[in-house]
């Protein structure tokens, strides 16, 4: 057999793995894409063992511990997805910004709106700065299409801005979930609260 | 590595390696495109069965038989709770893909490019003559239990850990919940 053959079938089997992580929203199909990017790798593996008749079955064996390393991903990976469907109530990957960077996400729609409150009171300042001096002169108009986009997925940051703590955008997206149960969400928040913060 | 025959003379095994190959691209494409989430772990089924098809016609049967056992037994069985779990709505749904779609096409299209071309540039005079045997549960056992003993069992340390951790994990979801 040509060894091109399994090689450009994983290669488009990588390549359709790129496009899922990239293009879809679901975690869990996420996950699945990243389950075709392995096994796009596995089946070289197994390919160039047979081709260069490896004495040790380096790729063969090779392939087996990727199949469980996998195996143990997706277990990982679906406990951490549940654990995150049971503090927001949901896996949507787009509304999932509390770990992006705040000043970057929102910075359009505050540097129009409150420009001189914000700037001097935000406490990011090595991140601050580069951005306030590439949107003020004269870049609003090509910031302004992306401020409607965002205000949508980030409405609840953009009113704790002018709060200036640095960790207020991470917090408002936690209350929504409680404020939804607050009856059982009380005995989980004792709970979970220890095991949230390493 | 003989003397590669033509392209164009194709062998059995490169028929059947080819229309395999062809099933699972084609069912990969469907698990990242299709609208029903429940209905892209079913293609991925289908997926990783053509790719234990190709692992058979690569003469390593073992590592199909794991395939079939862990990939589709195991791992689609876990995503598949995983979406009853987090409560994703069966039928149609129209927000799977973010909005960023075109970008990802054009990344992914241009991963295939630079790869396949690649890969075709580089193997195209690579030839494997497939023998039975190669890939047998004897030869794989055998030479995992000789040469590839502590990674093998630093691998089972990983895997309980891993259990471990997706057990705490998931276990204060079990209390919150009742």
């Amino acid at each position: 057999m040509h060894v091109v053959y399994p090689a450009v079938v994983s290669a488009l089997l990588f390549s359709i793995g790129v496009y899922g992580v990239l293009a879809r929203r679901n975690t869990i199909l996420v996950l699945m894409s990243v389950e075709l990017m392995l096994n796009a790798v596995n089946l070289n593996l197994v390919a160039f063992d047979v081709w260069l008749r490896d004495r040790l079955h380096g790729g063969q064996v090779l392939t087996l511990f990727v199949i469980v390393i996998a195996a143990a991903e997706v277990g990982l990976g679906l406990a951490i997805i549940l654990a995150l469907y049971r503090n927001r109530r949901t896996v949507d990957l787009d509304r999932l910004r509390s770990l992006a960077e705040p000043a970057t996400a929102t910075l359009p729609t505050s540097a129009d709106s409150s420009h001189a409150g914000s700037a001097p009171t935000a406490t990011t300042p090595a991140a601050l700065p580069p951005d306030e001096a590439a949107s003020s002169p004269g870049t609003e108009p090509a910031l302004a299409p992306a401020g409607p986009a965002l205000t949508s997925t980030g409405s609840a940051h953009t009113p704790s801005r002018p709060a200036r703590t640095p960790a207020e955008p991470s917090i408002p997206p936690r209350p929504r979930p409680r404020a939804g149960s607050p009856d059982s969400a009380e005995g989980r928040r004792t709970d979970a609260g220890p095991g949230e913060a390493p | 590595m003989t003397e590669a025959p033509s392209y164009l003379s194709p062998s059995g095994q490169e028929i059947v390696f080819l229309l395999l190959g062809a099933v699972a691209v084609g069912s990969a494409l469907l698990v990242v495109t299709t609208r029903q989430l429940v209905h892209a772990a079913l293609w991925l089924v289908v997926c990783f069965g053509a790719l234990a098809g190709c692992y058979l016609v690569l003469t390593a049967e073992f590592v199909a038989w794991v395939q079939v056992l862990i990939y589709v037994g195991a791992i689609v069985v876990l995503l598949l709770f995983g979406i009853m779990l987090t409560r994703a709505p069966i039928g149609r749904t129209a927000d799977l893909d973010s909005p960023n779609r075109p970008t990802a096409a054009i990344v992914a299209i241009a991963t295939a490019a630079v790869l396949v071309t690649v890969v075709v540039d580089g193997f195209r005079m690579a030839y494997v003559p497939l023998e039975p045997g190669g890939g047998s549960a004897r030869e794989l056992g055998s030479s995992i239990f000789r040469n590839w003993v502590l990674p093998f069992e630093a691998l089972s340390v990983l895997l309980l850990a891993a259990l471990i951790g997706a057990i705490v994990l998931s276990r204060t979801d079990i209390r919150g919940r009742d």
